[in-house]
């Protein structure tokens, strides 16, 4: 029998390799929001888990809630990312200095 | 434990499936491989969903998600001219403060995982309950996240319209004030003055 705590590790692994990619691959953009991806599914699988074990439908209500702004904010930042490349033609985060924060 | 059930080989496979292709995800030295490991986790996740009975959420994963999210991942990662040698500059510096990170993670959450009242949850729906999981999410959304909803739809909007102004670099047809110009007018623009021969009326009314 797979216990609760077999995913809830699982989805603890998967988020600790997607915090160690924004670490590793901080140069590039594309990777970084793929990582976000990443933290973001394995935050669901702990909501569905969860929803499981309690057989409690409203866990997957959030899930589903999640992919809907998940989607959303993939697209707005894909759409900056293009708009990003065409005024500076490069992506990498250390040539983003213009606004001098 | 003599032998692995079924639902056990499954669950380990997904596993190793979704930490592997996430493994490649994050190592992989070009970007449309690493979007195409990401297609794959998506797909392990949704295998283990459908373990966990939400089948409904793991055929969106698959679909909205797979097909959607990630050919727009794929659109733009092929579109846009990266330099693939400049990604993994100084990669060998920040491996060991990433892993110092991840495995500092992993410990911490372990010691929530260790309590024993994770592991006394009876799975409440078991195999011979025919429960209708689309039935069931949609009763809920309907009704009591009726408006949640709506606001999901909202965002949806906003992001399409986002996405798209963002993007677009067509000629902007709006029709604007301009102050300036309506400042700066004068009279003699806009009004011109015609000098009418005066009409004579020949025949009187009847």
């Amino acid at each position: 029998m797979i216990q609760l705590s077999d995913y809830l590790t699982l989805s603890a692994i998967l988020f600790a390799i997607s915090v160690a990619g924004i670490i590793i691959n901080r140069k590039n953009v594309i990777t970084l929001l793929m990582c976000i991806e990443l933290m973001l599914l394995a935050v669901n699988l702990n909501f569905i888990a969860f929803s499981y074990y309690l057989s409690d439908i409203q866990g997957q209500i959030f899930v589903f809630f999640i992919l809907t702004v998940a989607a959303a904010e993939a697209a707005i930042g894909l759409a900056i990312l293009v708009a990003l490349f065409r005024a500076r033609s490069s992506i990498e985060v250390e040539s983003l200095s213009q606004l001098k924060g | 434990m003599s032998s692995l059930t079924f639902e056990q080989l499954l669950f380990y496979g997904f596993s190793g499936l979704l930490i592997m292709s996430a493994l490649m995800v994050v190592l992989g030295k070009n970007s449309v491989k690493s979007v195409l490991f990401l297609v794959l986790c998506f797909v392990a996740s949704a295998g283990l969903w459908l373990l966990l009975r939400a089948e409904f959420l793991a055929v969106a994963l698959v679909l909205v998600y797979v097909g959607a999210v990630m050919v727009l991942f794929l659109f733009v990662v092929m579109m846009l001219d990266v330099n693939f040698a400049t990604k993994k500059a100084g990669f060998t510096k920040v491996l060991p403060l990433a892993l110092i990170i991840a495995l500092a993670f992993l410990a911490l959450m372990k010691q929530f995982f260790n309590a024993e009242v994770f592991n006394q949850l009876p799975s409440a729906v078991s195999a011979s309950d025919n429960v209708n999981n689309v039935e069931q999410l949609g009763l809920l959304l309907y009704t009591d996240y009726f408006y949640p909803f709506e606001i999901a739809a909202v965002i949806l909007l906003v992001a399409m319209v986002a996405a798209i102004s963002l993007t677009f670099r067509g000629k902007r047809n709006r029709k604007s004030q301009n102050i300036d110009k309506q400042v700066k007018v004068t009279k003699a623009e806009r009004l011109r003055i015609i000098s009418f021969e005066k009409e004579v009326n020949k025949e009187p009314k009847a």
